[in-house]
């Protein structure tokens, strides 16, 4: 047993290799995935410098310095995309988070098994579906030629409103879409708080006499607040960062829209595969990226020292 | 969903309890209602869609979108053919991959596994985004091929790799401890002992896998060109987004040679139909999965 522990203070890398040959060979396919796809993208980050040329490559691109952040931050789009992105993204965080605790707490009072059951697979469907999916269901819904919600506006004698061609409108259509989409799935985790919280402090609130209400605003609220100062951390964490999917397959390049929607991710799509501007695009996506990572260590850092266990990393 | 608390909990029939119960009952009402609107469109004529636009129960009811899909929509055939062999091979890989890794770094016998574990996880808080992302595609020639829609973002996240792992962790390690001490090598260790006993796990990220292979357009939008390989829901978005843009170029012209509505909304549906059928293992291994990835997700 000694010699064995000696040994192993000795041993580097490649003997613990040779001792776990399977386990190392079985890491090796995920291993190789992120070296390429994680790894191997971090130098083309240079070419947010260069004027990059697809076929001269990383290192036959001409150097232009700083000129690509230039372009973006002099033109009007940098001040629009950004504050798209963070203002959708903060009324997403609120009212998502409103929405799905709300929903804990409603569930956590139903007593009949089967209409938790039903109700509970309705709530979590929408999450399943593809953002495709759901732009057909948002423009059965809207579109101003059949559109559900017109039809109904038409029978009640008004005119049907063109919503696909109102920007203004759409902030508010995101954020009912996005929380239709989400707020099922993650009131689960809010339920799982609530289902793990301690029987004897209700018990104890009942015997002073505590009404439901109290109950939930004394107890279980309380011991929900961790959680949600957490989810809510973390996600702030990530607010320099668009939702692609949502925004482009709901909004498309309707151009009308764009103004109210387009976020730093669906702007540095177009960049990059309708512009054809590699790293023009590139160079917003280091300022998303740079200005990100500050966001999430920065929230995982205050998660870290507030809310002990509550961290990611 | 297990409810064992039954803290605050009303009486049955109170009126604040009926309240509760309407009140998350028009919220799961709110949240299918827009499907079946979906639903009853691609139930529709066309004619009556015309003149009464969409309703929620048809008013002159038909079959004929489905007929079309079915007889005589090759194009449409081809992308589900597409959807459904990526999303059986892809989540077969990605699971393989994943459970695999998971296991390597929940072994205590490895020693660098911690270390291994945060070459994984550096990826995960830096990366560059979408731009560097296409480049490694475009130089590993995954454009317009097959693999495109199979490898890339899809085959492996390391999310799940440490919810794999976190959950081996937990199996004691006696088990295989006794297992070599009866002469079993590592690999019927980790084949015949391990794997077989994190069946819950490994059926969770496999679905987690099942729902983005099926879903994905994003690999096909960024990498694919050719028809013949789009996904059913690349097929989707590009169905509503040339008739948006023609509407665009042209508003107020009814466009003659574009799919009907209610094939439109019927191509919809049955795309759809794959999560429909596997709803309830979907739902019970997403809220386990949730509820083991914690917080942490």
């Amino acid at each position: 047993m000694k010699q064995k522990t000696q040994k192993q203070k000795k041993s580097g890398l490649l003997r613990d290799i040779r001792r776990n040959k399977l386990s190392y060979l079985l890491m090796l396919p995920a291993g190789i995935y992120t070296l390429l796809f994680g790894y191997c993208t971090l130098p083309y980050i240079v070419i947010a410098f260069q004027n990059y040329n697809y076929t001269k490559g990383i290192f036959g691109s001409e150097f232009v310095g700083l000129k690509n952040f230039e372009f973006f931050f002099r033109s009007n789009r940098a001040a629009l995309v950004t504050f798209n992105t963070v203002y959708l993204n903060f009324f997403f965080i609120v009212v998502g988070t409103l929405a799905s605790v709300l929903l804990a707490l409603l569930l956590n009072e139903i007593r009949g098994k089967r209409y938790l059951k039903v109700t509970q697979s309705m709530l979590l469907f929408p999450n399943f579906l593809s953002w495709i999916i759901v732009n057909y269901i948002v423009f059965a819904m809207l579109s101003t030629e059949y559109g559900w919600i017109n039809q109904i506006i038409k029978s009640l004698g008004h005119t049907p409103v063109s919503l696909y061609s109102s920007a203004d409108a759409w902030p508010l259509i995101l954020v009912v879409v996005k929380t239709w989409k989400s707020a099922g799935i993650n009131s689960v985790i809010y339920m799982a708080t609530i289902v793990g919280i301690d029987e004897s402090y209700y018990e104890a609130a009942k015997i002073d006499g505590a009404t439901k209400l109290q109950q939930i605003r004394y107890i279980t609220m309380p011991l929900l607040a961790l959680t949600i100062c957490i989810l809510t951390l973390l996600a702030i964490g990530k607010i320099f960062y668009g939702d692609f999917q949502m925004i482009y397959s709901l909004v498309g390049d309707n151009g009308i829209l764009l103004q109210r929607t387009d976020v730093i991710d669906t702007f540095v799509y177009r960049a990059l595969r309708q512009t054809g501007d590699p790293s023009g695009a590139m160079a917003v996506g280091l300022y998303q990226a740079a200005v990100g990572f500050v966001l999430v260590f920065g929230s995982n850092f205050i998660a870290k020292k507030y809310f002990p266990g509550g961290a990611i990393f | 969903m297990k409810n064992i608390s039954g803290g605050t909990k009303g009486k049955k029939g109170t009126v604040s309890y009926v309240l509760v119960c309407l009140a998350v009952g028009l919220f799961a009402v709110f949240c299918v209602l827009p499907v079946l609107l979906v639903l009853a469109i691609s139930f529709t004529s066309d004619a009556s869609i015309k003149q009464y636009g969409y309703q929620l129960i048809p008013k002159e009811f038909s079959l004929e979108a489905y007929r079309l899909i079915f007889a005589s929509n090759f194009a449409l055939m081809k992308s589900y053919l597409v959807s459904g062999s990526v999303t059986v091979l892809g989540t077969l890989l990605a699971t393989a991959i994943t459970a695999m890794a998971g296991y390597a770094i929940s072994n205590p016998d490895v020693k660098y596994r911690n270390g291994v574990a945060f070459y994984f996880f550096i990826p995960m808080v830096f990366n560059a985004g979408m731009v560097p992302w296409y480049l490694v595609c475009k130089q590993l020639n995954l454009v317009d091929n097959y693999f495109s829609l199979l490898i890339p973002s899809l085959v492996f996240s390391p999310f799940n790799m440490f919810l794999c792992r976190n959950f081996m962790a937990e199996i004691p390690r006696s088990l295989g401890e006794s297992a070599k001490l009866d002469g079993a090598n590592e690999f019927t260790v980790a084949f015949r002992i391990y794997f077989p006993l994190s069946k819950p796990v490994i059926a969770t990220v496999a679905l987690f896998y099942g729902v983005a292979y099926w879903n994905d357009w994003f690999n096909a939008i960024m990498l694919v060109n050719n028809s013949d390989l789009f996904p059913l829901q690349y097929m989707l978005y590009k169905i509503q987004s040339e008739i948006a843009a023609l509407q665009r170029l042209s508003p107020g012209v009814p466009v003659k040679s574009l799919p009907g509505e209610s094939l439109k909304m019927a191509t919809a549906i049955v795309t759809i139909g794959p999560i429909v059928l596997f709803y309830p293992f979907l739902q019970k291994y997403f809220v386990k999965g949730l509820i083991i990835g914690g917080v942490k997700g």
